[in-house]
């Protein structure tokens, strides 16, 4: 075909134009009888997507996990009672269902209370994230001029620092790892990421029609951000926050793995994985468990997040 | 598949045919239907749609935002998306041979070199990273294996004849450096570049300005009375149809409800929506009182109504007008009308 | 549509210059895209003033600096008398209330989170004393009426309406704070043309109704015709012609006024073969870098040396009936039409 051909087979005036005269869809303007926002279209959306249901149900799991561990096992592994250092690096069995790790302590028990650290730091790094990056790009997008420029110029010097440095420096700081000093390493590192997103989406929200409208009418700058930029603006950011859940609970692993996250006592994956790492080949389970479990939440976050994008795009509505 | 590779001409000179030759259409299209698959449900582009249309001939196909219209073309060139489009039914005869039942290796011979299309959009239908001379110079290289330097001395002789100002020294530009009627003319350059049979344009002067417009249609013109090839204008605007068209298909809810030759149509419209559409239009001895429009609002494809899609919105609507879908009324060798009380829609054309 | 009494918008000597920058980090000026370039006309109680022009000539940069959506390099804008290209705060907002914008594409213009009645009760939210919160929902709901659509519908969204039902809600909502003057940008371009006249009798109605003025920018100039008393012909950001309706459309004086309403396509294929066309050669220059004296000289087949070196001022010349701003206009004999 002669290159004289765009758009191959558009479904039909999906394209816009200057005069906007094809720029519906056939038999848009459905009149249903049912007062439908595109928030709730979306939510009809996602729930009929099998993606959503798996990743949903495994990440009510986690939650629950985290939530209350106890339900899932009734050995406390915060109790060096539990652990017999004479059954160490056991196989699965009856009684340690994923065997026992260098302590002889029970690796099941150990992977679910692991669970509410990794949790506890993904969710609270993301809503710091989301709230840090998401309003600086509010405020930055929607002024312009040189707050944006000043922000923008900090969010590429965080952009320049390799993310392992930049965790190490911001730890060494503290004299030892918890949750809270994790959770702050990786929101100052990962809050220019949800800037520049809230940002662009600000920006091209600004120039839309309606915006312009509710300037004529004299409306004021915080009912422009929050009546009219934010609600259309805001899905990017809901789609990147959901899949970083899953990137920091990783991030945390592999910060406590390097010993830099979460310190023992405390349980988290990244520390079984690096105690068991060692002796690997005399026990396989320790690892693998925590690891597996690892890698299901991670995946089932960024599996929501896919479900969440393509219930959000516009262009599919 | 001897209609597209024969190249015998189908069409008898009058002295040899006798008192009345028969002339093949270069295009038929015979109960064209296409649905499409959404989230919404399943969109009826296209309703039964019969169209034909000589070479030489201009034939426009006027209809508003879902009317079918650009699916119709889509569906002639062969590039509609399937899925979500599906053509369930009907034929596209070009020279007497069903496009629809040849395999996409011929289609694609058809397509570009003996159909071709020009678009609304000249910047997205252009690449921006290559020159336009390379563009042009590619249905050459690609279609007739030219040389590059021959490739480039015909697509300057091209640009020369859309009037593209000082062409050869503007063969190294990139799209974005010519202005929408320029580009528009390259895009025009691009299609005639292979002497094709039959041009569909899609809404091509919608984009620009008025005059820049009156220059296109110009070109397209003088193009056609040049090369005689047959061209289908696809547009909403009742002026562009009435400055350019032989024929006129009015197209509403996916189906031809009117067909004519364009005098006769804007003389005395045979069905409700071309005569409101040609009553709607702002007259000057109509100054300072209402015009007439049609109520309503068009037809929801996902839903269309049962019986006529337009009698909604008809003031002729009967009590079977809701019920029973009118077929296509031929009144006369060159007119129809998909509208059971045509008849009283002629009449009151005059009175 | 007779207009009677005061101006209720005066325009004078408007001009907007956007600039154009270069360099990330010391951005300097290096030019100017020339949107409107020394405008000036009046707006009468109850009257309509089309404003016609191609792309690029500045008809919707207009349009917003007489909403106070941009404000103009230099050059003057008086609501009811009072100037607003320099107003702030409260002021500004409050001479709003008078000065309405109706957008041309109803597909972009309404919040598509918010219901219709939500869109349309807007303006009181911004403007509580209009309304009092009690009532607003019925004024709402009357409001949706006078647009002839159903008050029933106010809690949907605007994706359930169809274009012509969108841009009767966007009518709606500028109707609201009973302004006085209503700048329609291209209100009727994007809609399909079954539904084009059903808005243009609306708006029609709805001035005798409420004594509204409008400045109607489109570049339809039938539709122009239809509505308007006076109408205003814009290229490059200046008006080259302003008149009455009857003397812009019946006795043209402005070249660039003349090939645009020959160039326009007529829909009446009777004798279209024996048609004269005026076809302009070549796209019009960049506002950024526009001809000197005349702006139309590059285009035009009338120009001499003159119209390069003087930038003809719009006025009514020696046996003109109106204003152009042309060097050589066109002139007629005998009596003005109607």
């Amino acid at each position: 075909m002669s290159s004289a051909a765009p758009a191959k087979g558009a479904p039909p005036n999906t394209r816009r134009a200057r005069h906007a005269r094809s720029s519906r869809p056939p038999g848009r303007g459905a009149r249903t009888a049912r007062p439908a926002g595109l928030w709730r279209d979306a939510w009809h959306d996602l729930r009929r997507r099998p993606l959503f249901a798996v990743s949903a149900v495994l990440i009510a799991v986690i939650l629950v996990m985290a939530a209350a561990p106890g339900l899932f096992t009734s050995v406390d592994p915060y109790d060096a009672a539990g652990c017999v250092l004479g059954e160490a690096r056991g196989g699965p069995s009856a009684a340690h269902w994923f065997g026992t790790d260098n302590q002889g302590c029970d690796t099941y028990a150990r992977t679910v209370y692991g669970a509410r650290n990794s949790v506890l730091v993904g969710l609270s790094t993301t809503v710091l994230t989301a709230l840090a990056g998401g309003l600086l790009g509010l405020v930055a997008g929607f002024r312009g001029g040189w707050l944006d420029a000043v922000l923008s110029r900090v969010t590429e010097v965080f952009f320049a620092i390799p993310s392992v440095l930049g965790a190490l420096l911001i730890l060494s700081v503290f004299r030892t790892g918890t949750v809270w000093t994790v959770t702050l390493a990786l929101a100052v590192l990962a809050w220019p990421m949800t800037f520049r997103i809230m940002r662009a989406s600000v920006i091209t929200a600004r120039g839309q029609d309606y915006v312009v409208a509710a300037r004529g009418l004299g409306a004021s700058a915080g009912r422009l951000m929050f009546r009219h930029i934010l609600p259309n603006a805001i899905a990017p950011l809901i789609v990147v926050s959901t899949i970083n859940l899953g990137v920091f609970i990783a991030a945390e692993a592999g910060l406590s793995f390097l010993g830099l996250g979460v310190q023992s006592p405390d349980i988290t994956w990244g520390l079984m994985i690096a105690d068991a790492r060692a002796r690997f080949h005399e026990a396989a389970g320790p690892l693998l468990f925590p690891a597996g479990l690892l890698s299901v939440t991670v995946l089932a976050f960024i599996m929501l997040g896919d479900a969440v994008r393509d219930a959000l795009d516009p262009k599919l509505r | 598949m001897t209609g597209i590779t024969g190249g015998t001409p189908s069409v008898l000179p009058a002295w040899e045919g006798g008192a009345a030759p028969r002339r093949e259409p270069l295009l038929a299209v015979e109960d064209l239907h296409v649905e499409f698959a959404t989230r919404q449900g399943v969109v009826q582009a296209v309703n039964g749609v019969d169209y034909a249309l000589e070479a030489g001939q201009t034939l426009a196909v006027l209809g508003e935002s879902g009317s079918g219209k650009s699916v119709t073309a889509q569906a002639i060139m062969g590039i509609l998306d399937t899925p979500p489009a599906r053509v369930t039914r009907g034929r596209i005869l070009f020279r007497g041979t069903d496009l629809l039942g040849l395999s996409e290796e011929n289609r694609a011979r058809v397509r570009g070199r003996r159909i071709a299309m020009i678009f609304q959009d000249a910047l997205s239908a252009l690449n921006p990273v290559f020159t336009v001379g390379w563009q042009i110079g590619e249905m050459f290289r690609v279609h007739q294996g030219a040389s590059r330097r021959e490739a480039e001395r015909r697509a300057v002789e091209l640009m020369d004849r859309v009037r593209i100002p000082g062409a050869a020294r503007r063969l190294h530009d990139y799209p974005h450096q010519f202005s929408g009627g320029m580009r528009q003319r390259i895009m025009i350059a691009m299609a005639v570049a292979l002497e094709p049979e039959l041009l569909i344009a899609d809404e091509p002067t919608t984009a620009l300005d008025v005059t820049v417009q009156a220059q296109i249609m110009e070109l397209l013109a003088e193009i056609q009375r040049e090369s005689g090839m047959g061209m289908i204008l696809i547009t909403h605007d009742l002026g562009v149809v009435a400055d350019a068209a032989d024929r006129i298909a009015v197209m509403y809810g996916g189906r031809i409800v009117e067909h004519a030759l364009v005098h006769d149509a804007y003389r005395a419209p045979a069905h409700p929506y071309t005569r409101g559409l040609l009553d709607s239009i702002p007259r000057v001895d109509r100054k300072g009182r209402e015009l007439h429009a049609i109520t309503g609002q068009p037809p929801n494809l996902l839903d269309l109504p049962p019986g006529c899609s337009f009698a909604p919105r008809c003031p002729y609507r009967q009590g079977d007008c809701a019920v029973e879908a009118p077929p296509l009324h031929r009144i006369g060798p060159t007119r129809g009308s998909a509208c059971h009380y045509w008849r009283e829609v002629l009449d009151g054309s005059h009175g | 549509m007779a207009a009677t009494g005061d101006p209720v918008l005066e325009v004078r000597d408007l001009v907007k210059h956007f600039p154009v920058t270069q360099g990330v980090l010391a951005r300097r000026q290096v030019g100017a895209i020339r949107a409107v370039d020394g405008v000036s006309f009046d707006l009468r109680r109850g009257e309509t003033l089309g404003i016609v022009g191609e792309s690029g000539c500045g008809k919707s940069t207009l349009a917003r600096l007489l909403t106070a959506l941009e404000r103009p390099t230099s050059g003057s804008v008086r609501v009811g008398g009072r100037e607003i290209t320099r107003m702030k705060g409260a002021e500004l907002k409050r001479v709003r209330r008078n000065i309405q914008l109706v957008m041309q594409d109803p597909y972009t213009s309404l919040n598509p989170r918010m219901t219709v009645g939500d869109i349309v009760g807007e303006p009181y939210e911004i403007h509580p004393d209009v309304v009092p919160a009690g009532r607003r929902r019925r004024r709402v709901q009357e409001l949706l009426e006078i647009v002839g659509l159903d008050p029933d519908h106010a809690d949907r969204y605007p994706h359930q309406f169809s274009g012509g039902q969108r841009q009767r809600i966007g009518i709606a909502r500028g109707l609201a704070l009973r302004p006085e003057v209503i700048i329609c940008d291209e209100p009727v371009s994007a809609l399909d043309v079954s539904i084009q006249a059903q808005v243009v009798n609306l708006l029609g109605r709805l001035q005798r109704e409420f004594g509204l003025s409008y400045v109607f920018i489109a570049h339809d100039l039938s539709v122009v015709r239809h509505i308007s008393d006076r109408v205003g012909v814009m290229y490059l950001g200046t008006m080259v012609e302003l008149g009455r309706d009857a003397d812009i459309y019946g006795r043209p004086e402005h070249p660039y006024t003349l090939a645009l309403l020959s160039a326009a396509p007529v829909p009446d294929p009777d004798g279209r073969e024996r048609r004269e066309r005026i076809v302009l050669r070549g796209d019009p220059p960049s506002p950024a870098d526009p001809p000197s004296g005349c702006r139309f000289r590059t285009r035009c087949w009338k120009a001499r040396d003159v119209c390069a070196q003087q930038e003809p001022p719009l006025q009514v010349r020696p046996g003109a009936s109106h204003e152009s701003a042309c060097h050589f206009p066109e002139l007629y004999a005998g009596p003005r039409p109607r």
